[in-house]
């Protein structure tokens, strides 16, 4: 399958992401560590098909984080996110 | 504190199923009732959680249909020939059965009356569905901004909520609807019959001088080249909101 057909965005980690960090996230803002783009999580991009879910920069395509959950453990894997900001008790 | 903590997570909960309707050969909409349903944003989606008799599970996430505004919870589903959850929800599916969600999830992919704007929506296929939960919450609110639907299908056989759609349009203050057909048209089709392109596009969207908010939904090569157009149209692309489904749109 071509891998760009593959690719989604921030919206389809939407549940993961509630899970880990126990808010809604795909507003929250995103700071790429490669070229310094900051952009909402769900105006990145995701690949759903990897072992995990990996979110990449939509602008330089680098690996801002990687979320894999076993039965009993979510990993979050720090890619090049620099920082994630969303407003308080959002 | 304790309070504080438990707001916002998610958990699974059981959803009864109370009307299945079939929207097209290969699209279904599911009727919920959800107890203690949080309450959803025109936009947002749920998680879908299916287990087998031997434990294995399968997940997927479907756009909410319905209004914040509609008493009950709606999905729409379009079944994918190898889909393990769509194929299930389109085929098995019964009123009655239970179903076992959690939502709503998601906050970026939303539009709310009071965010201004025209609306522009732009759908490929199934994309349609989070932007009709829009179109409906438009037609509950007030003093809504203008709107307009450019909404793409292989047939008109394949238009999901068509019936709906046109009753939308003719109502006063309605939104403006343009189907394109992009594998056949019946006789007499009067509407656009190729892919959405950037020519389409100059015609049909709103002008960005008058800052709109646009949402683009669908497989993800029509979402791309869709938004990509809108830019080149002078939407900042801040203003352009994209949700893809991957290739299948669904």
């Amino acid at each position: 399958m071509d891998g760009d057909a593959m690719r989604l965005d921030g919206n389809a980690m939407a549940g993961m992401l509630g899970e880990v960090f126990v808010r809604e996230m795909t507003g929250a803002r995103v700071a790429c560590g490669g070229c310094g783009a900051v952009e909402p999580v769900g105006a990145e991009h995701a690949y759903t098909q990897a072992p995990g879910v990996v979110m990449r920069c939509c602008h330089c395509d680098s690996v801002l984080l990687v979320v894999t959950q076993t039965e009993e453990t979510y990993r979050v894997g720090l890619g090049r996110a620099r920082w994630l900001e969303f407003a308080e008790g959002a | 504190m304790a309070r504080a903590a438990i707001r916002g997570r998610l958990s699974w909960t059981l959803g009864d199923v109370v009307e299945v309707i079939d929207e097209t050969p290969r699209v279904r909409s599911i009727v919920l009732d959800v107890p203690e349903w949080p309450g959803h944003r025109a936009g947002q989606h749920v998680d879908v959680r299916l287990t087998a008799e031997d434990g294995y599970q399968a997940q997927r996430s479907y756009s909410i249909a319905s209004a914040p505004e509609d008493e009950r919870l709606s999905l729409t589903v379009e079944g994918l020939p190898d889909g393990e959850v769509s194929s299930y929800l389109v085929g098995e599916l019964r009123a009655g059965d239970k179903l076992e969600l959690r939502g709503p999830v998601g906050g970026y992919f939303v539009w709310e009356s009071g965010m201004g704007g025209p609306l522009l929506l732009v759908a490929g296929g199934s994309g349609v569905v989070p932007l009709m939960s829009m179109l409906r919450h438009r037609r509950a609110s007030v003093g809504s901004v203008g709107a307009r639907l450019v909404y793409s299908s292989r047939s008109l056989e394949d238009v999901i909520y068509r019936d709906e759609l046109e009753r939308l349009a003719s109502a006063e203050g309605g939104p403006e609807i343009l189907h394109t057909l992009t594998r056949s048209q019946p006789p007499g089709w009067t509407g656009y019959a190729r892919r959405v392109d950037a020519d389409m596009l100059r015609e049909t969207a709103w002008p960005a001088s008058s800052m709109p908010s646009a949402f683009v939904c669908g497989p993800t090569p029509f979402v791309e080249s869709v938004a990509a157009a809108l830019v080149l149209l002078g939407y900042p692309p801040t203003s352009v909101k994209t949700e893809r489904f991957g290739p299948t749109g669904g």
